[in-house]
């Protein structure tokens, strides 16, 4: 039984190796940018506009409305990071409806490879936002004896992201997998439009995580510098 | 061991890829766009409040000048209004006095009319009054009218009484000139004598006396002295006849002129 699609190996030269998750990553990747550069390459301006226009409008205008809402007051400034980590994993779960596609977030490299960079946001955004003594003061909040504790959170966090889209994504495809196997032809699809739901909702809890997590190391101490501003 | 480290580190570098790749293909141009776009249609809203606020303008200057338009075609057909009264009053005046002076023309000319009916009327009279009398004074008496008209004259002076003769009297004794008896005719000798006798034996004196022509007097003789008068003649009669003619006819003209009006 095959848990990942890191098994499937199509080359590999000693530690280097080509595996499903890495060509089915790049196939999205590539997917995304061309549908992104076909689309943007005539954009309007006035009034009038494509529908492709109008549907990347509204999914880029809807994430920065979502980071917003998060409680980051300058979205456009996380919206590289967290727009792309949710179209991403939208995108992986999405393709689950075509035959012989394996997600790559169904593989745990993948996962623990965007909680890791989750990870490596969070402080480098505090840091970029609040200075480096302020946001290392941040782990001794509210006293020194929450220091252990603070980054212990911060790791189990991240690991709680990894597995958690891992087990999301590669349940469904297991259960997919199962269920062809003993069941008729019509179940499993049902099983895949439910999978389907599960991806988004997996991809938009990600997303808002992360930016919560973000949001959340950018203003820790805000409260505390308005009132010594105000003093 | 379901971590491939080599994996997680390559989907890393994909992932920041990916992350590049659509900052540069996605959200840089989506948001140009949108945007350019919000600039746009807030320009156009600028504008569009710049040409209602010019509409505004253009509609209150626009009422503004019909206001006053209004009062100036106000204020014209006032002055018009009182011009066209002024203007009817005076062709009113004008009309009135053109139909006085008519009137007065009109009156004038019946007057005048009147006028030459009086004469043309008195001088048929006196002409019949004169060829009656001198019928009937030839028919009756079967002498010439002269003669008889000395006769009377003479006979009306010797029947002279009263304060008329007392007057006469004082007026021949003061006279400085000799009394003038004026006849419509040459009197013959004879009955200047008769005259002068008659005078001379009426106020018993020698009364100095000059006879003249006068034809106005129709017929007749008249005796005139400082002022004193005794006459019998036709004038006399007829201007007696004359009053009573135009008594006559002025109550004939008062009765025209007083239906005139009602036929104008």
């Amino acid at each position: 039984m095959r848990l990942t699609p890191d098994e499937i190996i199509f080359w590999q030269y000693g530690f280097l190796k080509l595996n499903a998750t890495i060509v089915f990553t790049w196939a999205i990747m590539i997917a995304l940018s061309v549908g992104a550069m076909l689309i943007t390459r005539t954009l309007s301006t006035e009034l009038q506009r494509s529908r492709w226009q109008n549907l990347l409008e509204i999914v880029v205008t809807s994430i920065v409305k979502q980071i917003e809402d998060v409680g980051l007051s300058q979205p456009q400034k996380y919206l590289g990071f967290l727009g792309t980590l949710f179209l991403f994993v939208a995108a992986a779960s999405l393709c689950t409806i075509i035959p012989g596609y394996e997600p790559p977030t169904g593989s745990l490299s993948t996962t623990t490879a965007l909680a890791l960079c989750v990870f490596v946001a969070v402080p480098f955004f505090g840091i970029a936002e609040q200075g480096l003594r302020a946001y290392l003061k941040s782990y001794l909040e509210p006293t020194f004896i929450m220091l252990p504790f603070n980054i212990i959170s911060e790791i189990s966090r991240t690991l709680a992201l990894a597995v958690r889209l891992f087990g999301n994504m590669m349940s469904g495809a297991m259960i997919i997998a199962i269920l062809l196997t003993i069941t008729p032809l019509v179940f499993p699809i049902i099983m895949t439009s439910l999978g389907l739901l599960t991806g988004m909702v997996q991809a938009y809890i990600f997303s808002i995580l992360a930016g919560v997590y973000i949001a959340a190391a950018t203003r820790v101490n805000k409260p505390k510098r308005e009132e010594e501003t105000q003093a | 061991m379901l971590i491939d480290w080599f994996t997680v580190g390559a989907q890393v570098i994909n992932f920041l890829i990916l992350v590049w790749l659509m900052k540069r293909f996605l959200y840089q141009p989506i948001l140009h766009a949108i945007d350019v776009r919000e600039k746009l249609i807030a320009t156009e809203l600028a504008d569009a409040d710049a040409q209602k606020a010019e509409a505004r303008q253009e509609r209150d200057e626009f009422q503004h000048k019909n206001e006053v338009f209004d009062q100036q075609r106000a204020a014209l057909l006032s002055k018009a209004t009182d011009d066209a009264a002024a203007e009817r009053q005076r062709l009113l005046a004008e009309a009135r006095q053109a139909a006085d002076a008519l009137r007065a023309r009109r009156q004038e000319a019946l007057r005048s009319e009147e006028q030459t009916l009086h004469q043309a009327l008195s001088h048929q009279v006196q002409q019949e009054v004169f060829a009656i009398a001198r019928k009937t004074l030839s028919d009756l008496a079967g002498v010439s009218l002269e003669e008889r008209m000395g006769e009377v004259f003479t006979r009306r002076l010797r029947a002279l009484n009263g304060p008329a003769k007392a007057g006469l009297a004082d007026a021949l004794a003061t006279a400085s000139q000799p009394a003038l008896v004026r006849s419509a005719f040459d009197l013959p000798a004879d009955q200047r004598a008769a005259i002068q006798q008659a005078l001379n034996e009426t106020f018993s004196a020698e009364i100095a006396v000059r006879f003249a022509t006068a034809p106005d007097l129709v017929g007749g003789i008249e005796l005139s002295a400082n002022g004193q008068k005794l006459a019998w003649s036709i004038a006399d009669y007829l201007v007696s006849l004359e009053a009573g003619v135009d008594e006559l006819l002025r109550q004939g003209t008062g009765d025209g002129n007083e239906a005139t009006p009602n036929g104008t």
